[in-house]
């Protein structure tokens, strides 16, 4: 149990912080009435409309989230390899090269389908 | 407080690794090569998607799964026949998948069931022409609202959702990759890897498509949450042995293991491996289909287009009971006294209201999902056995199963009216007299479900269950040839009133198929008589495939 202590003191100071900084804004901020801030955030930009009376909603942001993330993760997977890549020798090489083209397929389904057009 | 942290801390730095001490990976090709094949026509299936014309691609994407799993095939049937089923059974990639005689006779019978789906699949003389241009049984456009103008679009210009194939392929790879994984890891991530295309499959039905889109919901949420708490499983049973290696946990549980501070402090509590091991356990039955984690089984297997339906029920029972396998006689043996009467109880609870609650339904695709669950449970009790016999008698029954369920699905695709397939068993009233060749052919299944001898189905519940009685669990073995008397009245009743009944006005029609669809469902036929009339060969062949490489 001893060993839980810090984490758990940890814990107590992090949800600490948030309420009392939460708190100090709401007490001490100025409140001004703007539209945009009610808005939904989406990264600054304007926000896409919503569909009246439910139904489909623009999915472009996740798309492009999604891709973001998927050669994200392909820089994860390149970055330590290209560091020991004489270590790995040509084992390391040809498992690159597949795991490249794969995640470049993706991608060319992606580009000729239209995913990565705004509109 | 802090001297136990200290002691953490040196332990840790003890045992650390320096970093080019670490050995360059290994990865046999060869013995992979099976897998490889079917997850290499998946990505050309892709690149298909993606660079060939509409019109051209149904046929590139038939030819490329079709040769893809063959192919697989060919490469399985050489490892077995190089010794890798017997003598020669290792651990390839690094200790991550086993190539054993269990793991390449379910990747067969993987295969080979999907080889026969992928035919289903491709069926496109079963739906009315829509527009002039001939469709399968998989929606015109998945992203398309049902009901809305642009569905209507989609449906005028013809399109079909060409991606299933790659899907099932890709869903074929992850299964092939389940009952051989090696590690916990493994077996998680080919658990992720067939599961989410099964979930884009079940979306994709051109009928009913809100029930299907709501299948694939509670599919996708439930499998989401029985992944959940393998991981969660996997995670305990790596807190408790320190490794995720099923020959490492086993050895941990036995004491074979060297013994080091942090493994005796883990090792102390047992409550970490048996939380660990049930949550495990649990993730796989949730995929089998066993009582109490059945619910989203019929739900799904109604709603799913039914090719989809029939590659679901035959391979992923497959796949799960033979990482089930795995789990129980490899990794788990040595808490048997612990997990087996619990194993039990699972089993007798699965046998008895699957085919208890199978009598109420009047949906054929649901009355045949209560089914699947009654055979989950009777597969179990060879599970149970914990012997060779119930080995070879469990890989059996899933090659028995898994070929009349894909027939007896492939026959619910034929008997339609104007609404698509008529699945209410009171329109099947009177199908024997109006056509008897389908008729005769889907009672020749349900005989195989009841275990009628002469089919595969009495074969492989004998073998189960002789197994089962060995092992010491003959109250089970009564109990579950008591339920398949009860599962036998309903099998029966849809006999009877196929070809004892008048036949309704307006009534259903049956199709008449293309080629791929009566080859499928001669494929189960043949299957289920061959291995009905001569078990022997089989048997031995599962018998010599029934040795776990650790």
């Amino acid at each position: 149990m001893n060993t839980y202590v810090p984490i758990l003191v940890l814990g107590a100071l992090a949800a600490g912080f948030a309420i009392f900084s939460v708190d100090m804004a709401r007490r001490t901020g100025p409140k001004r009435y703007n539209r945009a801030k009610l808005d939904a955030y989406e990264c600054g930009i304007e926000p896409t409309p919503q569909p009246a009376g439910g139904g489909r909603f623009p999915i472009k942001y996740y798309l492009t989230a999604m891709l973001f993330i998927v050669f994200d993760i392909e820089i994860v997977f390149l970055y330590p390899w290209a560091v020991s890549f004489d270590a790995l020798g040509l084992f390391g090489l040809v498992e690159m090269l597949l795991f490249v083209l794969t995640v470049f397929v993706a991608y060319a389904y992606v580009w000729r389908r239209g995913g990565l057009e705004w509109d | 407080m802090t001297g136990t942290i200290h002691s953490l801390w040196t332990t840790a730095a003890d045992s650390a690794t320096p970093l080019d001490k670490i050995p360059t990976p290994k990865i046999e090709y060869a013995q992979l090569s099976p897998v490889l094949i079917v997850f290499g026509a998946a990505v050309l299936g892709i690149l298909v998607e993606a660079l060939l014309p509409r019109r051209s691609r149904y046929i590139a994407q038939l030819g490329v799964s079709v040769t893809g799993l063959a192919a697989a095939f060919a490469a399985i049937v050489a490892l077995a026949a190089d010794g890798y089923a017997s003598a020669k059974s290792h651990i390839a990639a690094m200790g991550a998948v086993a190539v054993d005689g269990p793991a390449l006779f379910l990747q067969g019978t993987i295969v080979l069931v999907a080889l026969v789906a992928a035919f289903t699949f491709a069926e496109r003389r079963l739906d009315p022409l829509a527009h002039g241009r001939r469709v399968d049984s998989f929606a015109a456009q998945g992203s398309t609202v049902p009901g809305s103008e642009q569905e209507k679009r989609a449906v005028r210009a013809g399109f079909t959702t060409t991606e299933v194939f790659p899907l099932l392929l890709f869903a074929v790879g992850g299964m092939m990759i389940f009952p051989a994984a090696n590690d916990l890891l493994t077996l998680f991530v080919s658990l992720e890897v067939f599961s989410l295309p099964l979930y884009l499959l079940c979306a994709l039905a051109r009928r009913h498509r809100l029930l299907s889109q709501e299948a694939a919901v509670k599919y996708f949420l439930l499998g989401a949450f029985s992944s959940a708490i393998l991981l969660f499983g996997v995670a305990l049973l790596y807190g408790y042995a320190g490794t995720i290696s099923y020959g490492g946990i086993a050895d941990v549980i036995s004491g074979t293991a060297k013994m080091t501070p942090a493994l005796a402090n883990t090792t102390a509590n047992d409550s970490l491996l048996l939380i660990g091991g049930a949550m495990v356990v649990v993730g796989l039955l949730f995929k089998v289909a066993a009582v109490p984690f059945h619910m989203w089984t019929p739900d799904v297997y109604q709603g799913a287009p039914t090719p989809v339906t029939g590659f679901m029920a035959a391979a992923t029972k497959v796949a799960a009971f033979g990482a089930l396998l795995r789990l129980l006689y490899v990794v788990l043996p040595g808490i048997r006294w612990d997990w087996r009467p619990v194993m039990w109880g699972v089993a007798i609870a699965t046998m008895v209201i699957g085919a208890i609650i199978a009598v109420t339904q009047t949906d054929v695709k649901r009355l045949l999902a209560y089914s699947s669950i009654a055979h989950a449970g009777f597969i179990l009790a060879g599970v149970i056995a914990l012997s060779p016999d119930g080995v070879s008698s469990v890989l059996f029954y899933l090659a028995a199963y898994s070929f009349v369920t894909l027939g007896a699905f492939a026959v619910v695709t034929l008997v339609r009216d104007a609404g698509g397939e008529a699945t209410h068993l009171s329109r099947w009233a009177g199908l024997g007299r109006r056509s008897p060749l389908v008729a005769a052919v889907f009672a020749v299944f349900l005989l195989a479900f009841a275990g009628i001898p002469l089919t595969s189905g009495f074969a492989g519940k004998f073998a189960v269950f002789k197994a089962a009685a060995q092992g010491g669990a003959v109250p089970l073995v009564i109990i579950g040839v008591i339920s398949s008397a009860i599962a036998a009245f309903f099998y029966i009743r849809v006999i009877v009133l196929m070809f004892f009944s008048e036949p309704q006005p307006g009534g259903p029609s049956v199709a008449v198929p293309s080629a791929l669809t009566s080859t499928a469902i001669a494929a189960g036929v043949a299957v289920t008589l061959a291995l009905g009339v001569a078990p022997q060969y089989f048997l031995d062949l599962a018998g010599k495939a029934s040795v776990f490489v650790r």
